[in-house]
């Protein structure tokens, strides 16, 4: 699967945690999770479970840790998804 | 200098009425919130009727934003935000997430138990090894201060911010813990009150005790019958129940509608010594409680109009009109009217309090006694103690109601009273 295909599907999946629209609308690979879109820290532990569900794959606490923005995000998927 | 305290808000969940509006209606016309669950049923219930609110999808959105109802599974704190919010607004006051904490305003909120459908749905996910899929919202919809933390963070409380749990006595209690606070001038203003969940996981430990009706599952309207020669256990119920505590001072600079006052009030235990026991009151510190509730409110126990009881429909009710009568050296006629509230909502547990003040505050703000219903046949024992005509039937227009005594009782045999006074103007 390519970044931009990628994309949208990981909008999806964030996009009820949000709390800073235009950050949202204007999302890029640079996108930080936490000081950009202002997702409470907790709710990250939600985006992984929905991320997990979405693509059928399994994130290790390690992986976890590093997903902070949307690029590292994408890596993590996509290896998951290589290593399948 | 001590403060005085009022009361400048009110917000309700309750199995017959949503909202200060239709809960007014219900308990003016006397109206039953009590239904037959089929799911009782299926589970095996001795008692398959209870109260539970009806709040539709539409009502919870406008309470709770579309993040945090994600995986939110907990009825007792859906009620207790929606009845604390209503109250909140109910005051004049406002509600904005960028504003500044608010150092003056603090809650105690409490509950029996909450977050019991959430706690269940986590145990199948740990049992089977799924810990990781609990999800960031588990901790905060189980732990005791739920509410409270839900509704601190809604508000931007700065004060005190805390559950208080005391079984049936937990939302009388918080409304006195709070009035303490303001009168002790370390608040503002306090949001106190208690919720309950729904449903059989609550219920079912009363089921299996033998002390829930399951007698009359074919007319849950009937089912729940305080006072009454055949009553025969207590309907359960949930909801919640809110008021926004003010000191006086407070309340007129903001020229805020006071709805009245509360004069004192007093909680106590029997220490399960006497008559009383985990389950059953000693009659003697029940006796105590209300006396030293008159004495700090300042007021003789003759100034009593109305006694808003705890009278839940078991065989105790008789024991606690007696208590009430002996406490207050009157009786017969010259004892003050009484009902109760669960007559129509079915014992609303932790919650119980806290609606039941909302109904007495909303009698007396308005002069009307609301009918203590299903009570045609009054239990013996009570009449040979006061005089049948003081159990409203009907609903009492009465302009001159002044000063109206709540008490709840608990298991733990503990006891808590307050005494409210209609607010001049």
């Amino acid at each position: 699967m390519t970044t931009e295909e990628l994309i949208p599907r990981l909008k999806e999946i964030i996009k009820p945690y949000v709390r800073n629209q235009e950050a949202f609308n204007n999302l890029t690979e640079q996108t930080d999770f936490l000081n950009d879109l202002k997702i409470n820290s907790a709710n990250l532990v939600d985006v992984v479970l929905d991320i997990e569900t979405a693509f059928d794959i399994i994130i290790d606490n390690e992986s976890m840790e590093k997903m902070l923005n949307v690029k590292a995000a994408l890596d993590i998927i996509t290896q998951k998804l290589g290593e399948k | 200098m001590n403060n005085r305290v009022v009361i400048t808000g009110l917000g309700v969940v309750a199995p017959n009425g949503v909202g200060i509006p239709a809960f007014r209606h219900a308990i003016r016309q006397g109206i039953s919130g009590i239904r037959f669950f089929k799911e009782l049923e299926d589970l095996k219930f001795s008692c398959c009727i209870g109260g539970m609110p009806e709040v539709s999808e539409e009502t919870r959105l406008k309470y709770l934003s579309p993040l945090q109802l994600r995986n939110f599974n907990s009825s007792g704190i859906l009620y207790g935000c929606m009845a604390g919010i209503d109250a909140w607004k109910d005051a004049g006051l406002s509600i904005d997430e960028n504003s500044p904490t608010d150092y003056d305003s603090g809650t105690v909120f409490g509950t029996g138990t909450s977050g019991v459908d959430k706690y269940r749905e986590s145990i199948y996910k740990v049992d089977a090894g799924q810990v990781k899929a609990l999800g960031s919202t588990t901790v905060i919809q189980i732990m005791a201060s739920g509410i409270s933390a839900y509704l601190g963070g809604i508000l931007g409380l700065g004060n005190l911010v805390t559950t208080n749990s005391s079984a049936c006595c937990t939302g009388t209690e918080a409304i006195l813990m709070g009035y303490e606070r303001i009168r002790a001038v370390r608040a503002k203003r306090m949001l106190v009150g208690g919720c309950s969940d729904h449903g059989p996981y609550v219920w079912a430990g009363f089921d299996a005790l033998r002390v829930l009706n399951y007698k009359q599952n074919d007319h849950p309207e009937q089912a729940s019958r305080p006072m009454s020669a055949t009553a025969s256990g207590f309907v359960p119920g949930s909801g919640a129940g809110a008021l926004l505590l003010e000191s006086l001072d407070s309340a007129l600079e903001r020229k805020a509608t006071i709805y009245a006052e509360i004069l004192g009030g007093a909680s106590n235990a029997g220490g399960q010594r006497g008559e009383g026991s985990m389950t059953a009151p000693n009659n003697e510190a029940v006796q105590r409680c209300i006396r030293d509730a008159v004495k700090d409110a300042g007021i003789a126990a003759a100034d009593i109009d109305l006694v808003n009881g705890h009278l839940t429909a078991t065989a105790k009710d008789a024991t606690e009109v007696r208590n009430w009568a002996e406490a207050l050296g009157r009786s017969g006629n010259d004892f003050p009217y009484i009902h109760s509230l669960k007559s129509m909502t079915g014992h609303c547990l932790g919650a119980s309090g806290a609606i039941e003040s909302v109904a007495a505050v909303l009698g007396l703000k308005e002069g009307f006694i609301f009918p203590s219903i299903n009570c045609e046949d009054i239990h013996p024992g009570i009449v040979e103690c006061i005089s049948a005509e003081k159990i409203p039937q009907k609903l009492l227009e009465n302009d001159k109601l002044q000063v109206v005594a709540k008490a709840s009782f608990g298991f733990g045999d503990i006891n808590s009273c307050i005494i409210l006074k209609k607010f001049p103007g």
